[in-house]
């Protein structure tokens, strides 16, 4: 009895050959399981969903299968500036995750194609800024936004407050260096007998073999802007830079709007990141394994 | 080794078989913007950094020693304020729930996150299909979660979780608004964002464990518990180090969170050292000790991520 039936060697597929049981009551339990699971993870977001196209008045009228459905949630929430929100924060996003490719792109480029002195020194360096988040440094943060160094600009009050900081980011940077470190040398040099310079190299022939790892950049830097919260919160003044997370706590507490409103700003503070993450989903798994592994 | 190749060039020196250069002169200038080369393309980035993390780096080393007063000029005060922080009530307070919050939020996500890997591990349809539903909590901004969690937490008995909690005969229960289970309600919420992210790694590494182990130990007649007491939890190790790492560094300096869903209140319960330092620096205008403050912050997540590397290190000799 030492051979297996082949059958059943698909039970070695996973770490408790859990997901290989066979038989009718296996299944229940696996099925019951899996619609415990998606309630308790994604209910409470299906439950936003619903409520911002139902009309509640607070939190105890909230349910998951609404008599009506209705729009006015969102009109309401438009007639409050929401939709003057939402282009802020697709400013912000879009500007700073350009800007954050660019400088990722360009300093990957240094540290994959050229060996220099100190290069180890910038890798470290860059490896530190990992521990210093925006929240640690609020407060000198906010100095230092007020009253740039060197050229005396007070960006407190601008949406550059909160792009300009965001567009140097230590994951973008060694996950590109990391994936130009595998795009092997040939073509390069050839470009460079052609008598082609680094930022002609690094324009058409680089670049576009990046595009995988532009992928991941991409949407990680995207959910990462978007999420952003200290930062808007240090840089806006009044309710024009707002972003619309910034703007839900706003929301919350005018007493005015009620909670449908606030259901469908949130709602729309949560779809972009949500499609940007199904439509990039290879790519953010991607990220997500090569950015744990750096640490 | 006589083969054209770009690695000497790149280092600096001319390279023997590049295309020829017409003078000498140029020659060297080329080989002076080569060296400078790479710094040019590495500017943007260090001077971003420079700008946004060291300066208020130093910044908040400096403001730490110093009673800080606007327009009046800095008055050094030694290490007052670092002694303020270790003594004041509200700092210690601050601290004990930052640490709860820390080591509750970490163990729980990679426990509920180890489980879901293992329930949800397979290239199966239908679990590709869960999986991303249960990984949405992650890519929700952290406003939009606590608004919503605001709302499931309604603390009346026919708010939404109350309402789930009375079919099993529990609750009700007041969640944000009582001291004692705001801080829980507070865990609960962070762990459900995380424990997702700690499964996909924990799939990420079981897919690079060795199947035949599986097999093997099955050979040897081992059941599928002592076969994970024994093959995947070994294998699993650097996974579990590269957590701790990341909770380290995003465990101590939970804000958002806090910010939005307690404020820190009801009473203090739930306050954690970064409101504190952002209340004491931005609204009270004490930024001597809210420095102090952070710098007891970033110490600390500086000594947890050396030792989880030390540890790591050590683990793989």
């Amino acid at each position: 009895m030492k051979t297996r039936p082949p059958a059943r060697a698909d039970r070695f597929d996973s770490a408790l050959g859990f997901t290989a049981q066979r038989g009718p009551v296996a299944r229940l339990i696996q099925i019951v399981l899996y619609v415990v699971l998606v309630a308790v993870f994604a209910g409470p977001l299906v439950a936003l969903m619903v409520g911002a196209f139902s009309p509640v008045a607070d939190p105890s009228r909230l349910t998951l299968w609404p008599e009506t459905l209705t729009l006015d949630n969102f009109t309401a929430a438009f007639d409050r500036g929401v939709l003057r929100y939402l282009a802020n924060s697709f400013i912000v996003v879009g500007l700073g995750l350009l800007l954050q490719i660019l400088v990722s792109v360009s300093a990957a480029y240094a540290l994959a194609r050229h060996r220099f002195p100190g290069m180890r020194l910038v890798l470290l360096l860059i490896l530190s800024t990992m521990m210093l988040p925006e929240e640690i440094l609020a407060i000198p943060l906010s100095l230092v936004l007020a009253d740039v160094p060197i050229v005396h600009v007070n960006l407190i009050g601008t949406l550059a407050g909160m792009i300009i900081p965001v567009a140097a980011w230590a994951f973008s940077i060694l996950v590109m260096t990391e994936f130009m470190k595998e795009i092997p040398l040939e073509l390069e040099e050839a470009a460079r007998i052609d008598g082609a310079g680094d930022l002609r190299i690094l324009w058409t022939i680089v670049l576009p073999l990046c595009r995988p790892a532009l992928g991941v950049v991409g949407i990680f830097g995207f959910t990462m802007i978007w999420d952003q919260y200290m930062l808007p919160l240090l840089v806006a003044q009044d309710a024009g830079q707002f972003t619309l997370p910034l703007a839900l706590r706003t929301l919350r507490t005018d007493e005015q709007a009620g909670l449908g409103v606030l259901l469908a700003a949130s709602l729309l503070a949560l779809l972009p990141s949500v499609i940007a993450f199904l439509a990039l989903q290879r790519q953010f798994m991607k990220g997500l394994t090569a950015g744990a592994v750096k640490g | 080794m006589t083969t054209t190749r770009v690695a000497p060039a790149r280092s600096g020196a001319p390279a023997p078989g590049a295309p020829a250069r017409p003078s000498p002169r140029s020659k060297r200038r080329v080989a002076w913007t080569r060296r400078l080369l790479p710094w040019l393309f590495l500017l943007p980035a260090l001077i971003l950094f420079a700008v946004f993390k060291f300066v208020p780096m130093a910044r908040a080393i400096e403001m730490s020693f110093h009673e800080v007063r606007p327009y009046l000029g800095d008055r050094w005060v030694g290490g007052e304020n670092y002694s303020q922080v270790v003594t004041d009530e509200a700092f210690r307070d601050a601290i004990w729930h930052t640490i709860v919050l820390a080591v509750g939020q970490t163990g729980g996500s990679l426990a509920i996150g180890l489980l879901l890997a293992l329930l949800l591990e397979g290239a199966a349809r239908h679990l590709w299909f869960v999986r991303t539903a249960v990984f949405l909590p992650t890519v929700a901004a952290m406003a939009v979660v606590a608004e919503v969690w605001r709302v499931i937490y309604y603390p009346a008995p026919d708010g939404m979780l109350n309402n789930v909690l009375s079919w099993f005969g529990m609750g009700p229960s007041q969640f944000l608004n009582a001291e004692d289970t705001s801080l829980w309600s507070v865990m609960a919420v962070g762990i459900w964002r995380g424990a997702p992210y700690d499964m996909m790694i924990f799939i990420a590494g079981l897919a690079g464990v060795d199947r035949t182990l599986y097999e093997a130990a099955a050979a040897d007649g081992a059941g599928p518990m002592r076969r994970f007491w024994h093959v995947t939890m070994p294998a699993l190790r650097p996974v579990f180090a590269i957590l701790f790492t990341l909770a380290a560094i995003r465990g101590l300096r939970v804000f958002t969170e806090i910010f939005l869903l307690t404020n820190g209140g009801p009473n203090g319960s739930t306050e954690v050292l970064m409101t504190l330092i952002y209340k004491l620096g931005l609204e009270r205008n004490e930024l001597g000790v809210a420095a102090a403050g952070s710098m007891v912050l970033l110490g600390a997540t500086v000594v947890l991520t050396l030792a989880v590397q030390a540890f790591r290190r050590k683990d793989s000799r």
